[in-house]
This record gives structure tokens, sequence and C-alpha cells, in this order.
């Protein structure tokens, strides 16, 4: 195991534009070390951030203390964690998948605007029908408007070569003018206000709260299913179902994946539509769990935050998961922290961006770190 | 149509992509002319006035009246570019009647929002070249950087801590050191992009996104922490427009070209700069051979790596460079993510302008001029919502994207990562 070889293997793992954020058999560093010494050194440049902008040091012990008792020290921390982190492992579903069919799409959040402007028209127009039809035919047509907008750019790549990241930011833009646009429509704004706001989505197409009967300001809902299920149905249908395998095999070599049948423009298409499907559930699910009405903003920047969530979470569901929790976790921490410390929420918004660089550049903390990995670095075969 | 047999060679597959793209753009040029004779329809006797001149101009030009039956004539130019798309489109005539579509409709809809009005076509032009200043930088900046084949999500980034730079050390210590410090901040981002994907091999695009979440972290941290308290740190001088005498008397062109800030003239000159370098040096040479075939470039001893740090440096010293004009050349004041998507739209214009500074440059005060038509318009009343205006430039970008990028080539190398043997 000589250090050319040792280049040469991750050469290997290199060439493929994804390579970093698909390939399936991770081991142990890979899993654990790499990211938990990602947070590790993502929160000590945090407090040298705060440092440098003159917080002293007993504010920064006090806000690493509200961040971790505002994400997990309490039943409400808890379900504050779970509620933030369900769109977010939702729309990161989504993303994730889009990066193992080789697909860069930045438009979660705009598919998200999309999905929860969809979800909001529906729930308040449809409010004759009983909760058993109209809550899941809500969260349907919020699934089936963020698939249709994801469509568009995948359409676009899939018969003209345009690359999805161009054209994904701008569908993004075009989304937050037309949210801004139809929330000034006489029927869309709420009665009797003339300030943007939409219409409130009936009882019976509101996702119930889980844990009311407690106490009544516990917001967890029922989205926690919505994405429990919908982590094993994406864990099924890659890593067990055909159009699974012709979305993982496009990603990893388009070329060995079209020459073996399976049709690109399709698989594009396709990826990019279930994509936008899961972004647009993430939408609906927020504002029939959360927010019961659309205002401008209101996406609030997750289909972005979901990019690092997939990223983080190796494009793999489960590690999604817990990567969802873990932003939902610094987001709800946060919040805490900005009450308790003073310590602005954009703090959490460099922490975040420090632990995908740390994820996503192995080869970073291999520097930092070289202490905690087995001296010959990873072996080949496990490339 | 052909029939699709199985001898069909590449070349006729490739063939029969660009004519179904061709007849694509012919749909969408006739459905242009059909938005134009049926939307953008002018009362009859109707005329728009441009204003050209103002009274304080040294040369007096007169107004430009054209009549509302110029709309008439744009909707049948546009009809028959469509058609003849339609009937025999090949790949040659589809960009050319793309750009000249778009442009007719542009005309028509200034004809149709003045009609029975009078506008100032030449602030309209003027706010057209300003606002296209970030766009072009951020678009120049990525094509130095992909010239050497590192695809470059980061100029939003950059451009943001540009702005960001300049208005917090130009408001302590002067304009003209504000500005050098928004060059060296874009500069330290272009060589940690550089680092993470040169030597730490990090996916070109997540490095791009991580920098720009980065960015857009800590300056939002720092002006809502720091800036709220401490106004003064937030309080640039702007660098106001200098007038070059003479040529800022000719009308029409003076006030566009020779009437502007420091970072109109900037932008001009570095794009003149870069397309020297990059097609008439030797060191443009060898940057460009980096971008298309590293392999041969190291073979024949060029260092693929600092060429490639050189580059996406400068890069980020231009986006720099751009970024300050948001705070130095124009309001003084750092807001969050005030860039807003330049950067990406620069991207855009990057690819538009097919990687060369001087097409980057032309595309982007195309998207320029729509940004200031959004702004102006607002002032005509027109019956059209100002956020479909504003939608209008993405829109655009999503077509020109999208009925370009097969003509338009990018670095073979592009985005790949390089390693020595």
């Amino acid at each position: 195991m000589t250090e050319h070889d040792d280049l040469k293997g991750v050469n290997e793992r290199m060439r493929s534009l994804m390579a970093r954020t698909t390939h399936g058999r991770d081991d142990f560093e890979d899993l654990v070390i790499v990211p938990l010494f990602a947070v590790v050194v993502a929160l000590v440049f945090g407090a040298l951030i705060m440092l440098a902008t003159a917080v002293d040091i007993p504010t920064i012990g006090r806000s690493f203390a509200a961040l971790a008792i505002g994400s997990v020290g309490s039943l409400n921390a808890w379900s504050e964690t779970l509620t933030a982190a369900i769109p977010l492992v939702l729309a990161g579903l989504g993303l994730g998948l889009g990066f193992r069919a080789g697909l860069f799409n930045i438009g979660a959040e705009g598919q998200l605007v999309m999905g929860g402007l969809a979800a909001v028209i529906a729930g308040f127009s449809l409010d004759f029908l009983p909760i058993v039809i109209h809550l899941p035919l809500t969260l349907l047509i919020g699934i089936a408007v963020g698939a249709g907008y994801a469509a568009i750019a995948g359409i676009l790549k899939a018969t003209t070569g345009a690359h999805e990241v161009i054209s994904t930011i701008m569908l993004n833009l075009i989304s937050f003018e037309l949210l801004n646009w139809l929330l000034r429509q006489p029927w869309l704004q709420r009665e009797g206000r003339s300030d943007p706001i939409s219409k409130s989505v009936p009882d019976s197409a509101q996702l119930p709260q889980l844990l009311d009967w407690i106490n009544p300001n516990l917001r967890l809902h029922a989205g926690l299913f919505v994405m429990l299920i919908a982590v094993a149905f994406i864990w099924w249908l890659l890593f067990r179902s055909k159009i699974g395998f012709a979305f993982r095999a496009s990603g990893e070599n388009p070329s060995a994946a079209n020459y073996a049948g399976m049709k690109a423009s399709f698989v594009i298409v396709l990826a990019m539509a279930t994509a936008g499907g899961l972004a647009g559930l993430a939408g609906a699910s927020q504002i029939t769990g959360v927010l019961g009405r659309a205002s401008p903003g209101f996406s609030a920047g997750i289909g972005f935050d979901a990019i690092a969530v997939a990223l983080l979470g190796r494009s793999h569901p489960v590690g999604i998961l817990f990567a969802g929790i873990l932003f939902g976790g610094l987001e709800a921490g946060g919040r805490q922290m900005q009450v308790a410390a003073g310590v602005s929420i954009d703090l959490i918004g460099i922490i975040q961006a420090l632990i995908i660089v740390f994820i996503a550049a192995p080869l970073l903390v291999r520097a930092i770190f070289p202490w905690g990995f087995r001296r010959n670095g990873r072996k080949e075969d496990a490339a | 149509m052909t029939d699709m047999t199985a001898t069909q060679t590449q070349a006729e597959k490739l063939d029969s992509a660009a004519s179904r793209k061709a007849r694509i753009m012919g749909g969408i040029l006739i459905a242009l002319a059909l938005l134009v004779l049926f939307v953008l329809d002018v009362v009859p006797g109707e005329s728009a006035t441009f204003r050209l001149t103002t009274r304080r101009d040294a040369i007096q030009i007169p107004d430009l009246v054209v009549p509302g039956a110029f709309n008439m004539v744009c909707a049948a130019l546009l009809a028959f570019l469509g058609v003849r798309q339609l009937l025999r489109g090949g790949a040659r005539w589809t960009s050319l009647s793309l750009g000249f579509g778009l442009l007719l409709l542009v005309m028509a809809f200034l004809v149709w929002a003045t009609a029975g009005k009078a506008f100032n076509l030449t602030s309209m032009l003027q706010a057209a070249v300003l606002a296209s200043v970030p766009i072009a930088l951020g678009g120049l900046a990525g094509v130095m950087s992909e010239r050497v084949a590192v695809v470059n999500i980061a100029i939003e980034g950059m451009l943001l801590a540009g702005a960001f730079a300049g208005a917090l050390i130009g408001s302590l210590l002067g304009g003209w050191i504000g500005l050098v410090a928004a060059i060296l901040v874009g500069g330290c981002f272009g060589l940690l992009l550089a680092t993470l994907v040169v030597t730490f091999r990090m996916d070109q695009i997540i490095a791009g996104v991580v920098i720009n979440l980065f960015v857009l972290g800590v300056t939002s941290y720092v002006s809502s922490q720091v800036f709220a308290e401490y106004r003064f740190l937030n309080n640039a001088k702007v660098f106001r427009a200098w007038e070059i005498p003479l040529l800022s008397d000719i009308p029409v062109i003076g006030p566009m070209l020779f009437d502007q800030n420091l970072f109109v003239y900037g932008a001009f000159i570095l794009v003149g700069i870069a397309t020297y370098y990059l097609f008439h040096t030797r060191n443009g040479l060898r940057a460009r051979a980096v971008g298309e075939h590293p392999r041969a470039a190291d073979t024949l001893g060029v260092d693929v790596y600092v060429t490639r740090y050189v580059h996406v440096t400068i890069a980020g010293m231009i986006a720099g460079f751009g970024g300050a004009f948001f705070t130095l050349g124009n309001v003084g004041r750092f807001e969050e993510n005030m860039t807003n998507g330049r950067g990406y739209i620069g991207l855009a214009a990057m690819i538009f302008g097919r990687w060369h500074p001087v097409g980057a440059l032309s595309a982007a005060l195309i998207f320029g001029f729509a940004d200031s038509i959004q702004q102006k318009l607002a002032l005509l009343n027109t019956p059209i919502p100002s956020e479909f205006l504003a939608m209008a430039p993405y829109i655009a970008t999503i077509i020109v994207v999208a009925g370009l990028v097969g003509r338009s080539r990018p670095p073979a190398a592009d985005g790949k990562p390089y390693v020595k043997e």
C-alpha cells in the first residue's frame, strides 16, 4: 500500500462528478469520523467567528449551551427540532435522489414554494371534502405541482441540454415573483387584508398535531410519519427498484447506462420530477403542518438548506434522515441561541456551510486531523 | 420526417437533434409573434414618443416618434422568422433568429408600453449599462475560471463578499481602500475555491455552493450582529460618475458610456484586457490549453495546478471588484443578500456569451437592459404587474440557455479535477 496507490485510488473515486456524494459502500471513517469531525470543526470555527465579532467568551459559552438546550434539551426542543427537520428531510431526499442520478438540482426552494402554494389553494378551495380525502389530496396536489415545476428543468435538460443548475436557479427566482404576485390576487388573498397573505388552510387539510395532548404549544405534526414513509419509499426506490437502478447507473456512468438501454432523457425528467415532487411535498407539509397559510418568503431557505442536508447525508435516505434532524436541531437551537444569548441566528448558516465543506472535502478533514484515520487511508477496494 | 433506421449514424442523430431544436425555436418565435399581435397591440393612430436628449444636453436631437403600426411589422417579422425556422431551420440560423426575435419583442413591448406617452429612452439605456456591470464582471470572472476548467458557481458569493468588504472598509478607510479590500477579499475566495477544488479535489459545484452559503452566512451574521449596532461601519462614500469631456456630449451614446462611474469604465477595460490576454498572449494560450486538455498542457511543461490557482484567484478579484459596485458604486450601504442572484445571472451571461469576455459583456448588457426596463416601466403604469416584469430576465435566461447551449461549447476539461501522474 504505497502512497502512489493511495493517490490512484482517490483518483478513481474522484472521477465521476458526484462521486463524493453518491458512492455506495461507505465505511466507518466516511460515515462516522468525517461527519463527526466536520461538526466539531464547524462549531469551533463558529466560536472563532463570534470572537472575531467581539462577542465575549461567557456569551459564547451561553450561546452553545442555548444551542444544545434549544435543540435536544427538552420535550419542546425535540418537538421543534423534528418539526424543522421534516421539510429538510423531505426536500433533501429529492435532492439526494437527483445527485444519485447525476443532477445538481438547486431548485428545491422554488419547487417547495410551488408545492406549498398549490397546497394552500387546494386547502381552502376544496374545503367541502372530509379530512380523510382532503388532507391526502392536498398533499398529493403539492407533490404534483412541485414535480411539474421541476420537470420543466428536466425537460429542458433532456431536450436542449440546458444546464439544470442555471435553469433551476432561474425557476427559483421566477417562483418567488409568482408567489408575490399571487398573494395579491383577490381570490387568494385573505379577506380584509391589504398585506400579501393567503387565505388559511381549513382544519380538514391540516396535518394533525401529535403532542398537543401534552401541551398545545408543541408544534410537532403528523408530517413526521409522512417523512418516515418517504425515507422508506426512497430507500426502496433507489436500492430495490428497477428505475432506481437506472437513476444510479445514469449518475455513475451516463454512457454505460445509455448503452445498457436506459433512456437518458427519460431518466433525467423522471429524476427531476421525483425530486420536485418531494420538494413540493416538503412545501405542502410545511403549509398544512406548521404555517397554515402562505406569505412572502414562507419557504425560508429550506430548499437551500436541504442541499446541505443531502450532501451531509451522502445522498443516502437514512443519512439524509439523520442529517435533516441535525440541521433541524441547529435551526431550533439557533432560535434559542438568538433569544437567550443575543447571537444572530445567521451564525447557524455559517456553521452549516462549514459542515458541508468538511464533509464534501474529506481530504481537507484528513489534512486537519491526520490522527483520526488509518495511516494508509482508504483501502482501494472500498472505492 | 426521416425514418429512424438502425443504420442511423451519430452525425445524423446530432443533426436531427439540432433540427428539432430549430423547430422548437420556430414554435417559440411564432408564439412571440402572436403575443405581439394580440397582447401588445397598439390602438391605431397612437404613437410612442422616445426622448433621446434632455434639455440640459449640449447637443439636442429630436424625439423619436414610433407609430403604433410598428408593432404589426414586428409581429410579421417574428412570424416570418418562426415559419422559416419551422420549415428549414438550420443550426446556423437558430441563435441568430432567436436573438433578433427577442430584440423585436423588446422593441414592440417598449412601443406598446409607451403608446400615447413619452419615455426617456436615454436614461433607461444609461441605467441598463449600470445594471449590467455586476453581471458583466461576474460573467468575466466565470470566463477566467472556466477557461482553466474550474466551474465557478461561487461568483455569487464572491460578489457578495466584495460588496461587503467594500462597504465595511470603505466606511472605515475611504472608498479607494475599500475598493482594494473588495478586490482582495474576492481574490481570497478565489484562492479558497482553487484550494478546495485543485488541492483537495472537492467537487467544483459543491465547493461553489458552499462558498456561496458561507459568504451569505458570514455577511448576514455580521450585518445583523455588528452593522445593526454600529451604523458608521456601514456607510461608505459612493464613487460618483466621472464625465469624460467631449465624448459625454454625444447624444444617447455619451450618457450611456461616457458619463458613468468607475465600475462601468473598469468593466469595459477589464473585458478588453481579458480578451487580449486570453487570445493574444502566450500565457493566455497556456491557460486555455489547461482548460481544454490539461494532460497535454502538463506534458508540454505548463504547471496545471499553478495556472488554475492563478486564474481562479484573478477571477475572484474580478468578482470582488464587481461586488464593490453594489455598495461603493451604488448605495454605499451593505444589505443582507444584496447581490440577489446576480452572480448566477453572470454565469448565464458567460454561457450565453460562449465563454468569451466580449460575449459575456454583450449578454450582460442584454440582462441589464431587461433589468432597467423593469424599473423604468413602473413609471409608465403599464397593466403588467411588476412581478412579471421582474420575471422577464429570468425567463429570458432560461430560453437563452436552452436555445444556445448546444451551439456553444464549454472548455473540454471544464469541471474535471486534474491529477498529476
